[in-house]
């Protein structure tokens, strides 16, 4: 309160105040032994400011009351000389505070509380079990544990403490061919992080993954190299979330489609908006797309976002078509036309998010799903209705321009489908993709059994780059006549 | 203590303070062996987008890591309160994981007292840059943008740090570091045409803002109505920051342990690694040193150890590649560690003369979302970025629209035509300061694209 107060004896128009600690905790093995196990803490508060129109933002670590009042002064001089220039005045959509609210998210085990001994046995004992497997050479494995306890107050009269936990077990198993000719590894992708605690881990059943972790490295070795060509994809959504997060979350960010990320993350093919919503055909009818940050165990999931919106779930893609952003407070009002047209009242989706307190928040995706189909079917389904086709799974190599346009992904584990079956292991695969043509080319979505809630840490955006925690929910999916190219080459 | 005046300089730790904080610490341990290392220091930023400042940022943090070690076991905690209570609970609680943590057969003994050369890698004029002096350098390039009719977007970040470093043993580091850069893209405001220009390094007066922005301006204009070319492979014109992209790339596959252990491109088949072998043309050396003055980095590693100058590779042959201290025991080797400096070998040609002795090829500005795909290869993937222009001719004809390649470094640097005059280039995609680099443009053949991309 006295930053705020500073802030607003300064000139602040509007101001708002994060202050958070964070507590992390990491430990990695290798083979039989453990590299690394620390646990560190962060604590400090940010003090955002809007000054006729321009944002500042100062932080500190040192939490004293005279250094928040310096603090809370300097965003005030920053925003000053940030107004130089100024064109378009920044005007903040409006929002009902909440004066005193508290969330929590869903861990059952505090992971802070569970004996550093039982997490080093689990990991050395899923090493052990990879190794056990012949011709898988090496093993790494590890934990990561984040718990934020974050407390927001803003001059518009929110005061909210929330805490959220996060939670990734990951293991990597790499198989060396004997005569040093091939090596292949296999990362334990099909276990995504989660916004939840221990449980995640326990659930995660490491040690009998291991195993079949390093089964799967072994069999790539000998595994066909691909043929280029265009195939059928069936894609599992231990994969599919990536290239949702790629080729949909990213470009539905409402500031890159303005053209306020060009320098570093890019621009958007979904842009302008005037000539995208409504309009733009993105994908076929089946296809739906969510944003939220409320699924249970999601890392989005919050009670209110970094600068006090309570977020709501919209539909960014309705029956494939473009049919909203990705939005603040800032933001929302941009789009003011298009709310009026649709009879809704201009307000943020709750998009706002910032890695730390040392960092401004700016508009971070939410998570952002593809929602199941009415036909409850599942992968199995999906290949045998596939003559001739490659199936996908895990996540691996992504790239995609700056627009948004061309995509290129690898995966962990690639199967040959011929009439209806998988005949084989492949690798080497890679497919390249445009991506309104390879959303319209799905013709086929798994139903709510099939669902999977995919994600990652490390979503990065913003200059200085922030990384994003985001999950993506997804069904089991097939894409036609995709081009597949052959990533296999000898030094 | 009162308050700092709001235009005082951010503080750093002298070497007495971060000497002091770390006796403090050490005098509160009780492990056999504790290493305490200080990073403290401050970062601003401006960014800004179609011509106006959008947001910025001061922020000033100190951590403090504590490793502890009892015989082999060991852990690490880090904590950025300094009050005694806090870093107390922290030295506590490092020892207390370590007696949990097993036995590392690989354990390494804590460094006592070493000797530091001093590195060129603070400036003063980087550490006094302010919101008013970022405010200044980007109307340097809005306002040319914006009487262009066009849209400038970019950032512009300045940090000062101190490190410091002590062991239980007698070893005390300590040094200073500051790193600034400045990256613009300018674009047609209907999204046709998209130019970038960038530069980094320690001291913020060796970047023109004014330079910068013109450059991107004259990139963006040329870049505008691309025409599709059929993707395959051409001989191309990397400028310097576009072979910066991709030889950095070299530097993160330099370990030593995994070429030995079968899983690197630095594996020799049927065992052992490449040191001795040509990899790639003989024009081409890979050096990282820390007290070069254009690609300066800390004259320590983190655990202690002197930082050196290293060949990588010289005259296309590997030299050297990264040991770190128990890999370098165990194989009977010199420590050789990885710092954050390279510099490339050059020629004397400029950029002009490379495209003008090419009849046809592609003259690339950057790269971007550069991701690997084989490491077997060091192959990697990714695309052509705000200025990719055809070459008929020796002269640049048109522009052409972005292409993503699937193409090693290594591949690159056996189809070598030509190089040309090296310098400090800003390589990092996100635009941070990043691995300070020093490469040259070059011109090289049979560069692999792979598919045309719509995006401007």
């Amino acid at each position: 309160m006295r930053a705020l107060d500073a802030a607003k004896s300064a000139g602040a128009e509007y101001s708002d105040v994060r202050i958070s600690q964070n507590r992390n905790q990491a430990i990695q093995a290798r083979e039989h032994r453990v590299q690394a196990l620390n646990d560190s803490e962060t604590f400090g508060f940010g003090v955002r400011v809007l000054v006729r129109g321009a944002w500042g933002f100062a932080a500190s670590r040192d939490l004293s009351p005279d250094e928040m009042v310096r603090v809370a002064r300097q965003a005030v001089a920053q925003a000053q000389a940030n107004r130089a220039a100024l064109e378009r005045p920044v005007v903040l959509a409006p929002v009902t505070p909440t004066a005193n609210g508290t969330w929590r998210g869903p861990a059952e085990i505090d992971p802070f509380e569970v004996p550093v001994e039982e997490k080093v046995a689990l990991l050395l004992d899923a090493n052990a079990a990879a190794l056990k497997v012949s011709g898988a050479k090496f093993v790494t494995s590890a934990m990561f544990f984040l718990r934020e306890e974050k407390t927001l107050a803003t001059s518009d009269g929110t005061y909210v403490v929330q805490t959220i936990f996060r939670a990734q077990p990951r293991m990597n198993v790499t198989a060396v061919a004997p005569d040093f000719s091939d090596f292949q590894s296999i990362q334990s992708n099909d276990v995504p992080p989660r916004g939840l605690g221990y449980e995640h881990v326990r659930d995660a059943k490491l040690v009998d993954n291991a195993t079949r972790w390093a089964t799967e490295a072994v069999e790539k070795l000998s595994a066909k190299s691909v043929e280029v060509g265009r195939y059928d994809l069936v894609l599992h959504p231990t994969h599919l979330w990536l290239t949702i997060h790629e080729s949909i979350a990213h470009p539905t960010e409402l500031d890159r489609a303005m053209g306020y990320e060009a320098n570093y993350a890019g621009t958007s093919f979904v842009s302008p908006p005037e000539k995208m919503l409504g309009k733009l055909r993105y994908g076929p009818e089946i296809m739906n797309i969510q944003g939220d940050r409320s699924q249970p165990g999601s890392l989005s999931a919050c009670g209110w976002d970094d600068e006090g919106v309570v977020p709501e779930t919209f539909l960014i893609i309705k029956k494939g078509i473009v049919s909203d952003y990705q939005t603040t407070r800032e933001q929302a009002p941009w789009l003011d036309w298009w709310y009026k047209k649709q009879g809704k009242t201009t307000h943020s989706h709750g998009c706002s998010y910032a890695q730390s307190w040392e960092d401004v928040q700016f508009q971070r995706m939410p998570n952002v799903s593809l929602l199941p189909g009415e036909k409850e079917q599942s992968y199995e389904d999906i290949i045998a209705a596939t003559d001739r086709g490659i199936a996908i799974m895990g996540d691996g190599s992504f790239s995609i321009d700056q627009q948004r346009y061309n995509a290129q992904f690898g995966g962990q584990l690639f199967y040959e489908i011929k009439g209806g079956k998988i005949v084989g292991m492949l690798k080497d695969v890679a497919y390249q993709m445009r991506t309104p043509d390879f959303w319209n080319s799905m013709d086929m979505i798994g139903g709510k059994q099939s669902y999977f809630l995919g994600g990652a840490f490390n979503d990065g955006k913003g200059q200085p780059s922030q990384s994003n925690a985001v999950s993506h929910g997804c069904v089991p999916s097939r894409f036609r006549n995709v081009n597949v190219i052959n990533t296999g080459r000898k030094a | 203590m009162s308050p700092r005046t709001l235009f005082d300089p951010p503080q750093f730790l002298t070497r007495e303070e971060a000497e002091a904080l770390t006796k403090r610490v050490l005098a509160m341990a009780k492990a056999d062996e504790t290493r305490v290392t200080i990073i403290g220091g401050a970062r601003g930023n401006t960014r800004f987008a179609v011509n106006q400042i959008s947001t910025g940022g001061d922020n000033t943090n100190t951590t403090v890591s504590i490793r502890s070690s009892f015989g082999k076991r060991s852990a690490s905690t880090t904590t950025n309160k300094l009050d005694d209570a806090s870093l107390q609970a922290s030295v506590d609680m490092s020892e207390r994981l370590a007696k949990l943590a097993p036995e590392d057969p690989e354990a390494m003994p804590e460094l006592g007292a070493q000797t530091y050369q001093e590195s060129p890698a603070w400036s003063a004029k980087t550490a006094n840059l302010d919101p008013a002096g970022r405010a200044a350098a980007v109307r340097a390039v809005t306002e040319p943008a914006r009487a262009a009719k066009l849209a400038a977007t970019g950032y512009l970040e300045s940090d000062a740090s101190a490190h410091a470093i002590a062991t239980n043993k007698g070893l005390f580091a300590y040094a200073r570091e500051t790193g600034s850069s400045m990256t613009i893209t300018v674009r047609a405001p209907d999204g046709s045409a998209s130019g970038w220009a960038g530069a980094s390094h320690t001291d913020w007066s060796r970047i023109d803002p004014e330079a910068l922005g013109t450059r991107a301006i004259e990139k963006a204009r040329a870049s505008a109505n691309p025409v599709a070319i059929e993707p395959g492979r051409y001989t191309v014109v990397l400028e310097p920051t576009a072979v910066g992209n991709l030889v950095q790339l070299i530097a993160f596959s330099l370990n030593a342990r995994n070429a030995d252990e079968g899983r690197s491109f630095f594996t020799k088949q049927g065992g052992g690694n490449k040191i001795g072998l040509k990899v790639v043309d003989e024009r081409v050396s890979l050096v990282s040193d820390p007290f070069d003055p254009d690609a300066a980095a800390l004259p320590f590693t983190p655990d202690g150890e002197p930082a050196k100058k290293t060949t990588w590779i010289e005259n296309g042959i590997v030299r050297n590649l990264a040991y770190d201290r128990y890999w370098a025991q165990k194989q009977g080797k010199e420590v050789t560690p990885l710092v954050g400096s390279l510099r490339m070998s050059g020629g004397t040609q400029s950029l002009d003369d490379l495209i003008a002795s090419t009849q046809r090829g592609i003259l690339v500005t950057r790269f971007w979302y550069i991701r690997p795909v084989d490491p077997r290869t060091i192959l990697f993937t990714g695309l052509t970025r705000d200025g990719t222009f055809l070459i008929e001719d020796g002269k640049i004809t048109k522009a052409v629209k972005n292409l993503r390649y699937n193409e090693s470094p290594i591949f690159m640097l056996n189809n070598l035509d030509a190089m040309g005059q090296p310098v400090r280039v800003s390589a990092s995609e996100d635009g941070s300061p990043g691995f300070a680099i020093v490469v040259p443009p070059i011109k090289a053949h049979d560069f692999n694209f792979t598919s045309l991309s719509d995006a401007v």
